[in-house]
């Protein structure tokens, strides 16, 4: 099970986080300085992973990887393949790219909501949904075409002109 | 074109964003969110109603503001409100806060549920995913309580599309992860599993996550995934690289699917039919085989796709446990790996050889790797893949090897990172004491171990030094002049000056012959440290000056001197100043004689199982570390103290013909070292005939046998050289018990001390002693004869299911035994669970040239750990009730064999162990007792009558207990006795 899902830059700084396991406040933000501190402090080309250092005992990974300013960083227990968990942070990269356009930092902070949407089609309650990155693109695609033509209704004054129970 | 237009952000979000990014402080930072916080919060209070747009940008910008840890309390109402819009866009961003930010325990959850109900069953795909990936999201008990009866529905429904099945598969797995006993099983799990054939793979692979999770508590109604999960695998490994179109990555079919698929087969043992299992060990070879081949791309992304499969499948392999043939291929193929450019590789083929180690079938194999993974301690520059190799070389440790292994995680802990050494330290003083043939080589390793690393040496670890010296002598002189020589050193570690100054307190005295060691100088080396030390220290040490007042008395001047000082008498600290005081005048008040008393040496302590390896098990959790320390050779990890010989599965490893990955099945449980069976043979014959050889000379036969006895114990000989220790001769190595070993075990039935048995040669005494389910048998050999017993070697065999009801462990004792001389062994003894059998006592020895051997029964009987229980009539009477059970009741109506005393039978009923209830029985003449049998794993009540008809010369004898084999037993026993 993937227990949460970290995304910081260089300096630490959050991007995204998302966790599937209930954590207080306190407890996320500490998980988060600990793994960055763990993470930023390993030389490149030195392996994927970390021994289970926090979140809860000793069964828990750290899978992560670096790409530019940003850290990729996921939680997992023993039941993940640490491999396959490395193929799913490179189709969510790839699929961050693909729907971003070369996706930077930004992109990230200024779209939570999507980056969340992606995010929700390949993992559920910390366990993979959909690793095929078609299609989570078509659902995404899906999605926004959803929302632009509710936009272009938000203006009409028939606000119950309800598109989405017509099919 | 890309999904999200970089035009399409929100200005105002975008502006807050860069205002926080520009922010030069942390005040400035939490200045600027309050502001914006306080905005929302008057946009959400405010009169007028927001549009869709807007609330998303709140949305988003309290997610920004949550993201960068400051508490939202606020906006739950309006994220609850939005989950109930009709619109697409505000229930999407409702559903987004909500599993963002609410804890499971909020509130709120049960606001929420209605507008989820709803969304289920709104048909619309969209709205019931979106439904299911906050119920899944928020996990909690509640959520289990509102939807786990509909989800299943949901999930094997015909009309369900692909996404919904996707999501409810995984959200039910979230659920039942959550709260078990929530999800109700049914007719539904057969159709889960006929997912496995499903069209969609996104669907399979959900459905193979969910069966994993929940065949691991209902493996028999998940069963029929067996066959479908293999020729689910078998198509997609078969199938071409671009067969399966999208679910290709990187030129590997399904690569996702494919492991799970893997590990859902590790929940199961090999598929029992041969089709399945011939086509599943096809796959398995497939993927080794492609292994092998050159990789179709050059990125990394494709070879972590293939090497996932592959480390799966090896995974599974190892699981089996059962083909040699793949085990050897797996083996050498993480052997390459060892060596890969891959830091991951290597680190992984690390982690997974850990876990081969322990294979039968494979430890050997493993082993033959040992120069790379001493060579990846020494050079990987990862800490993490240092720390695997430490492990590795931990669960490949055996006899053979433990030197150098030891030796080598010795040098890596000078070393090592801060954060792994307490956890190399305790590997390293497990393997030490558990691989330990010689014993001055294990002190040497423990005050290595201080000596580089003594902030890391925890007080488990040093404890244990000073208990194993304790109960060995043998090593005892050698620790002392160690010790002596290590806190020369002008600065060593607080717990070197503990262990020295315990040693020299106790055996300070070995050494004191020489003069460069005499008392003086060893308390003068001692008191130098004493200033520098902390309390604790310092209170040992003061215990180890007076004990120096009993073994040296000349230093005890000296040593008053020092209690009397002010620093001592008068320290500040309570624990320092009371020992000086009592100390001074023990000191100077008491005798000799009752010096000698008060100060005796520590007596031998008792067995357990080793305080470290229970510290590392701790450490690491349960089934961490590696699995040797659980299974394997964890039955002769706790015995180096006792001296037990190795438990013969131990036996297996340094096998003489390193045959590659072992072909041998598992040890025979006692087989005895390998060597030809013809010699084994000659055992057998030779102690089957029981103390009746005559003593003919040495003849060839005999030489032989003699190679093949386990080799004497002390003789410095035999620790030197001993390439394969001897085992435990097995029940099948030992003759038969005597003819009068029934009754001689009957004569203990009720006693506890006495002579057990005579002959012309030998006697064996007996005294014991038990106190709940613990007890110490004393047994003491003495040579009858003038003529000295050689390799004699006593030794104690549980035959059949004993092993697990009964602990027993012995210490060794001296291989001669002159004539005329008595020599004592000790026994301690756990009762780990009710038995019916006693142990075997085998005592072999060689007189004259001949081997004598001789099976007794050992006088421990379940009633030895009796405990006597008081009760009132009234209470006897209710639980004699309440055993009455036909089968918990055991009676016997026998003959007197002895007169019938009155006295005599209390004194008896007395010795067997329960208590003797007066005025219970209407009858004075009646016996009537009660006790607790106690042992380790259960308590069983016991109560007994006992009705003496003197008319008849019968007794007649009832027993009730809440274990049937128990009261017959005891019964048995008990009637035997008068």
């Amino acid at each position: 099970m993937i227990k949460a899902i970290l995304i910081f830059n260089n300096h630490g700084k959050p991007r995204v986080s998302k966790f599937y396991q209930p954590y207080s406040e306190d407890t996320r933000q500490q998980i988060i300085r600990e793994t960055f501190h763990l993470v930023s402090k390993r030389d490149e080309n030195v392996c994927n992973f970390l021994g289970g250092l926090l979140i809860g005992g000793s069964d828990n990974k750290l899978i992560y990887r670096h790409y530019a300013t940003l850290y990729f960083v996921f939680c997992v227990d023993s039941s993940e393949s640490e491999l396959a968990i490395l193929d799913l942070m490179q189709v969510f990269v790839e699929t961050l790219d693909k729907c971003f356009e070369n996706v930077c930092e930004l992109d990230l902070i200024s779209h939570v909501d999507k980056v969340h949407n992606i995010l929700a089609e390949m993992v559920m309650g910390g366990m993979v949904l959909e690793t095929n990155m078609n299609e989570i693109v078509t659902q995404i695609d899906a999605q926004n075409k959803l929302e632009k033509s509710e936009a272009g209704l938000a203006g009409a004054p028939a606000h119950r002109d309800a598109y989405i129970f017509s099919n | 074109m890309p999904a999200v237009s970089k035009g399409d952000g929100m200005r105002g979000l975008a502006v807050f964003i860069s205002d926080i990014r520009n922010c030069k402080s942390k005040e400035a930072e939490i200045k600027r969110i309050n502001k914006e916080l306080a905005n929302i919060r008057s946009k959400f209070k405010g009169d007028k109603a927001l549009d869709g747009y807007s609330k998303k940008k709140y949305v988003c910008k309290l997610l920004f503001i949550f993201l960068l840890g400051h508490d939202i309390d606020f906006g739950h109402m309006e994220a609850v409100n939005l989950l109930s819009s009709n619109k697409y866009t505000e229930k999407q961003i409702g559903y987004l806060f909500i599993s963002v930010l609410v804890n499971s325990n909020s509130e709120l959850i049960r606001l929420i549920n209605n507008a989820i109900k709803n969304d289920l069953a709104s048909r619309n795909p969209t709205f019931m995913c979106l439904a299911l990936h906050c119920i899944a999201n928020v996990g909690s008990r509640e959520m289990g309580e509102a939807f786990a009866a509909d989800i299943p529905r949901i999930l094997v429904a015909g009309d369900s599309m692909d996404s919904v099945k996707q999501s409810a598969a995984l959200c039910l797995l979230r659920l039942y992860k959550a709260s078990p006993d929530l999800v109700p099983m049914g007719e539904w799990t057969a159709r889960v599993v006929h997912l496995l054939n499903d069209q969609h793979m996104g669907v399979v692979t959900a459905a193979v996550s969910l069966i994993t999770c929940l065949c691991k508590k209902n493996p028999d109604d998940f069963k029929t995934c067996i066959s479908l999960a293999v020729s689910r695998l078998s198509r997609i490994v078969s199938s071409a690289s671009t067969d399966l179109q999208d679910y290709t990555y990187y030129f590997v079919p399904a690569p996702w699917l494919s492991v799970k698929l893997l590990r859902l087969l590790q929940c199961y043992p090999p598929p029992e039919d041969a089709a399945v299992k011939g086509r599943l060990v096809e796959c398995l070879e497939t993927v080794l085989n492609k292994a092998q081949e050159p990789p179709k791309s050059k990125k990394v992304q494709h070879s972590n796709a293939k090497n996932a499969i592959l480390f799966e499948t090896i995974s599974l392999i190892i699981h089996y446990d059962s083909e040699p043939n793949l085990l050897v291929r797996a083996c050498n193929q993480l052997g390459q790996f060892l060596q890969h450019r891959e830091t991951n590789l290597r680190y992984l083929a690390l982690e997974s050889m850990c876990t081969l180690a322990s294979s039968e079938f494979s430890h050997e194999a493993v082993k033959t790797h040992i120069d790379t993974v001493i060579n990846a301690l020494k050079t990987e520059r990862d800490v993490s893949v240092r720390q695997r190799a430490a492990d590795l070389l931990y669960a490949m440790c055996d006899r053979s090897n433990a030197k150098q292994i030891v030796s080598e995680m010795l040098r890596y802990l000078e070393t090592a990172d801060y954060a792994i050494r307490e956890e190399i330290v305790l590997k390293v003083a497990i393997l030490a004491e558990k691989y330990a043939v010689d014993y001055s080589w294990y002190v040497d390793t423990i005050l290595n171990l201080i000596r580089i690393a003594g902030d890391y040496v925890s007080e488990e670890v040093w404890y244990r030094v000073l208990q194993i010296v304790t109960n060995r002598d043998d090593v005892q002189g050698y620790a002392a002049k160690t010790v002596f020589e290590a806190l020369q050193a002008p600065a060593c570690h607080e717990n070197m000056v503990k262990v020295g100054g315990y040693i020299l307190g106790e055996f300070g005295n070995l050494i004191a012959g020489d003069p460069r060691s005499s008392p003086p100088v060893q308390f003068s080396l001692l008191h130098s440290k004493f200033h520098l030390c902390s309390v604790a220290t310092r209170a040992l040490l003061l215990s180890t000056y007076i004990k120096f007042i009993n073994l040296f008395p000349e230093t005890k001047a000296t040593i008053q001197g020092v209690l009397r000082a002010g620093s001592q008498l008068r320290n500040a600290d309570v624990e320092l100043q009371q020992r000086a005081v009592e100390y001074l005048t023990l000191s100077s008040v008491a005798s000799t004689d009752v010096l000698a008393t008060v100060l005796e040496e520590m007596p031998p302590f008792p067995e357990r199982e080793s305080s470290i390896l229970a510290k590392l098990k701790r450490k690491k959790g349960p089934g961490a570390g590696s699995a040797l320390d659980d299974g394997r050779r964890d039955a002769s990890s706790n015995d180096i103290n006792g001296g037990v010989e190795p438990t013969p599965s131990t036996v297996s490893t340094p096998s003489p013909s390193a045959d590659l990955l072992g072909l041998r099945a598992a040890p025979p449980p006692a087989a005895p070292p390998a060597t030809s069976g013809a010699g084994n043979l000659l055992v057998d014959v030779f102690s089957d005939g029981p103390a009746a050889q005559p003593s003919l000379g040495p003849t060839p036969e005999e030489a032989f046998l003699s190679e093949l006895e386990p080799p004497a114990p002390e003789s410095p000989m035999a620790l030197l050289a001993d390439p394969a220790p001897a085992a435990d001769p097995g029940p099948e190595d030992i003759g038969p018990p005597i003819p009068e070993a029934d009754e001689l075990l009957n004569k203990f039935v009720c006693k506890n001390n006495g002579v057990l048995f005579e002959n012309q040669l030998l006697q064996i005494g007996v005294k014991s002693e038990f106190r709940q389910n613990l007890g110490r048998m004393y047994l003491f050999y003495g040579n009858k004869t003038s003529v000295q017993f050689q390799n004699f070697s006593p030794t104690v065999v549980h035959p059949g299911d004993l092993q697990t009801q009964l602990a027993v462990q012995t210490k060794r004792v001296a291989a001669q035994v002159d004539g005329g001389a008595q020599v004592q062994q000790v026994l301690n003894i756990e009762c780990l669970r009710d038995f019916l059998t006693p142990p075997l006592l085998s005592v072999r020895f060689r007189y004259g040239g001949a081997p004598q051997a001789l099976t007794l029964k050992l006088p421990v009987t379940i009633n030895k750990f009796f405990q006597p229980t008081e009760m009132a009539a009234q209470d006897f009477f209710q639980r004699w009730k309440q055993l009455s059970l036909p089968q918990q009741e055991a009676q016997k109506i026998f003959k007197a064999n002895h007169p019938m005393d009155a006295e005599v039978t209390k004194a008896k009923l007395l010795g067997f162990g329960s208590a003797l209830l007066d005025n219970v029985d209407p009858n004075p003449e009646n016996f009537v007792g009660a006790g607790i049998i106690q042992t380790k794993a259960l308590q069983v009540g016991c109560l007994l009558r006992l009705e003496p008809n003197a008319q008849a010369q019968m007794y007649r004898l009832t027993l009730r207990t809440s274990k049937e084999p128990v009261s017959r037993h005891l019964c048995e026993l008990l009637a035997q006795q008068f």
